[in-house]
């Protein structure tokens, strides 16, 4: 009988899919069965220390955090992409070389921004 | 089950327990507090964290900055007035099943401060509390002990029942009112549901 490769892959999708799901389905059972849910409206306020909280706790995101993400982007997920541009450089038509460098190009002026802005010296 | 014949299968080798024996057994062996310190006795409740006298070995070596990850509360300290509504909202954001530890004289009933004026007598007044351990401050060996007795307690509820806990009676309450500031005083000053003040009987 020829054996299917795949047919690992669908038996470890089944069981991986009822990990996940079995465990749940046991706490909803326990929970019908024994321990029924007593939600309260201070059970589910907002924590601020036993203090009374005014408003909403999910605020909005501040804008001048931009800084950091232009960095992370050029230190952090440029150096990923540039890995294996390293590892096939030498095999590279010029093509693709020149769409890497559009690439490496928006990068580097995200780095000069940040570096005329001086957040890189260190006081 | 029988524990005559519990013990002969142990002594086989075959293990018995119930549904409400396994459930009560992992929540007595993980009962994680809440970071609660007040006062002195918090300093004797961490010493009991710590290496000496190490409470991480019954499960509780996590104290949990958040009510919402914790199972029991060890009010260890005086409790002012101003406090007192803060200790009874936070009580009211812990999940249940919660236990409540009153540690020291003051959390008992105002201990050496009870003539103060901003000093709450004893947080038996707004909370139930399970475990009340005297002393100025308790021994770790005294919070230890009250911790035992805790999971005694935990190991004696039932599952289903008329005489269950709170935690799995959809009708009983879950919230406890929290005192307002008056003018003079906490409105009210103390929970009538959970606390009478002790009767006085005056000898002829």
């Amino acid at each position: 009988m020829n054996y299917d490769p795949y047919l690992f892959l669908v038996v470890f999708l089944g069981v991986a899919i009822a990990f996940a799901l079995v465990p749940l389905g046991l706490a909803r059972l326990w929970a019908i069965k024994y321990s029924p849910p007593k939600p309260g409206e201070q059970k589910q306020a907002i924590y601020e220390c036993g203090l009374e909280s005014k408003g909403n706790a999910a605020i909005q995101f501040k804008s001048e955090y931009y800084i950091y993400a232009i960095v992370f982007l050029i230190f952090d997920v440029e150096t990923i992409f540039l890995l294996p541009f390293a590892v096939a450089f030498l095999n590279l038509s010029f093509g693709a070389f020149m769409a890497m460098m559009v690439f490496v190009l928006l990068l580097v002026e995200g780095l000069v921004w940040a570096w005329m802005k001086g957040v890189l010296t260190w006081k | 089950m029988d524990e005559g014949l519990r013990s002969e299968l142990s002594k086989q080798g075959v293990f018995t327990t119930t549904i409400e024996g396994l459930y009560n057994w992992g929540r007595r062996n993980s009962v994680w507090p809440l970071q609660f310190g007040l006062a002195c006795c918090a300093i004797e409740m961490i010493a009991t964290t710590m290496a000496r006298y190490d409470l991480a070995r019954f499960g509780a070596e996590v104290f949990r900055p958040s009510p919402r990850q914790a199972d029991l509360m060890i009010v260890a300290g005086t409790v002012t007035k101003k406090m007192a509504p803060q200790v009874v909202r936070l009580y009211n954001q812990m999940p249940e099943p919660k236990y409540v530890i009153a540690m020291g004289a003051c959390a008992i009933s105002g201990g050496p401060f009870k003539q103060g004026y901003n000093v709450l007598k004893g947080i038996d007044r707004y909370l139930p509390v399970d475990v009340h351990i005297p002393g100025c401050p308790p021994r770790p060996e005294a919070l230890i002990h009250a911790f035992m007795t805790l999971q005694r307690t935990i190991d004696s509820q039932r599952l289903t029942g008329p005489g269950r806990p709170r935690h799995l009676d959809a009708a009983a309450g879950s919230e406890f009112p929290v005192p307002q500031f008056g003018e003079h005083d906490l409105v009210p000053p103390s929970n009538p549901e959970i606390w009478q003040p002790p009767q006085l009987t005056r000898a002829k």
